[in-house]
């Protein structure tokens, strides 16, 4: 990319495979886990989550020489607070029935680890243009997972996409379900989350071997 | 009295933190190496989410909710800061934790030593944000419920991070392959724990609820198709008096 050098295009890379946020740093499981039963959730979380590390990281890096170390943790959460109040009060007029979807979650945005992970690992030591990218790296590594939790979840458990039948409909037996395809209800409860996540970081380990914990 | 009971055994058992809505999986996992620790960090969230989700009530109750200001007088009575809730609670925990932290250092400073490098990481544990954000949710009636149900959350976490850090402790001699060493099998064995845990759903509803519940589980497409008709009526019928609200 001519736009970025190269030191600042991997900022963007790394957490999208090799250091990504969810699979190998393990941070912000909770929401990834919660409401990825649908992908269109899936996604409006991965936005929210861009634009709070976005913005965040850049707001924090702006401010890193003059917060108090002492006092730096509740800087980062009134700061990153600010941010979701915007987001919650967005969803909640433009898409009422989603912000009802994702419930709580939104707010729990504050306390995704992945958001004061990275200001504490790389927005308070570095320029606001570098943890901008930063902050948009890893937030992007964050939704690809969340994306790709989302699609199987919907698309096994309910036979839809962001809510439309692509398999056919179960009750008139049309599409797949006419050879006796069933949706497997398993999908949509909560613990199957965790067992696809377990599943990608699976895959993903045994194509880079050099990710392997050694227990 | 009854009531208690049933929140006390439902925080713990079918809404249990990790297992049924994921909070705090951060924690969860990254400090489930040892049952030493999780026994500490487990207490420290117990205690933490004991003092924080009656202080948050109270918030709640007296100065965000729609009218919670009518006690300052009539004229107040129209304001609703329920927007504020974020900021304000999760101000509330940073403070409570550091409060508790300088407490119990001062007074009890064996306690301080086997809790006390666990308290700063509580502040941003998502399980203490969520019990509050989830007592406003599900409109806890009374200050004692409210205490209740921080405590029983807190046992119910507790419980979560124990099981998992003994089998973690276990599990190392065990023939786990490669790429699922660690991490991706901490997931797994969690999502069974969690499909375990499920069946506690039926435990606290009798007779013919029951039936229901066992129903709503077993035959999934049916009982889906209906659920999502049910879950948008009253979506609808939310969004109806959400637009009203915004209409006054």
């Amino acid at each position: 990319m001519a736009l970025l050098s190269k030191k600042d295009a991997n900022l963007i890379k790394d957490p999208l495979a090799d250091n990504n946020p969810i699979t190998i740093q393990v941070l912000g499981i909770c929401s990834a886990l919660a409401i990825t039963a649908e992908l269109k959730a899936s996604v409006v979380m991965a936005i929210s989550v861009l634009f709070v590390l976005g913005i965040g990281n850049v707001v924090i890096s702006l401010m890193r020489n003059i917060i108090p170390s002492k006092i730096r943790i509740i800087v980062q959460l009134i700061v990153v607070a600010t941010l979701v109040i915007i987001v919650d009060q967005v969803l909640k007029a433009f898409a009422y029935e989603l912000s009802k979807t994702l419930s709580v979650f939104v707010g729990l945005i504050i306390t995704n680890c992945i958001i004061m992970g990275r200001f504490e690992a790389f927005a308070l030591g570095n320029g606001p243009w570098r943890s901008f990218l930063d902050g948009i790296g890893n937030a992007l590594g964050y939704g690809i997972i969340l994306v790709i939790v989302g699609f199987f979840r919907e698309l096994l458990g309910s036979g839809t996409l962001f809510g439309f039948p692509v398999l056919g409909n179960p009750i008139n037996k049309t599409g797949l379900y006419a050879f006796g395809y069933e949706n497997n209800g398993f999908m949509i409860i909560p613990p199957a989350a965790l067992i696809v996540v377990g599943i990608i970081i699976w895959v993903q380990r045994s194509r880079n071997k050099a990710l392997i914990e050694d227990n | 009295m009854l009531e208690h009971i049933e929140l006390f055994f439902r925080s713990i058992f079918i809404d249990n933190m990790v297992f049924a809505v994921f909070l705090g999986m951060c924690s969860y996992l990254a400090v489930s190496k040892k049952v030493a620790t999780a026994v500490g960090l487990g207490a420290a969230v117990i205690f933490v989410l004991a003092v924080t989700v009656p202080m948050n009530w109270l918030l709640d109750q007296y100065l965000l909710r729609d009218g919670a200001l009518a006690w300052l007088g009539p004229e107040y009575a129209d304001y609703n800061l329920s927007f504020l809730s974020f900021i304000l609670f999760i101000a509330t925990i940073a403070t409570m934790v550091q409060l508790v932290e300088i407490v119990v250092e001062k007074f009890s400073p064996s306690l301080y030593n086997s809790l006390g490098i666990f308290l700063p990481l509580i502040a941003v544990n998502c399980a203490i944000l969520g019990g509050s954000l989830f007592m406003q949710s599900r409109e806890i009636a009374t200050l004692g419920l409210a205490f209740n149900y921080g405590v029983s959350s807190g046992i119910g976490w507790f419980l979560a991070i124990l099981a998992i850090a003994a089998i973690r402790e276990k599990i190392r001699y065990s023939n786990v392959p490669a790429p699922l060493r660690g991490l991706g099998i901490t997931f797994i064995i969690t999502g069974l724990m969690g499909i375990g845990f499920q069946s506690f759903g039926g435990m606290l509803t009798g007779g013919s609820e029951e039936e229901a519940a066992v129903e709503e589980t077993t035959t999934a497409a049916k009982t889906e198709e209906v659920g999502k008709k049910e879950n948008k009526k009253e979506i609808d019928e939310k969004e109806i008096s959400y637009n009203d609200a915004i209409n006054k």
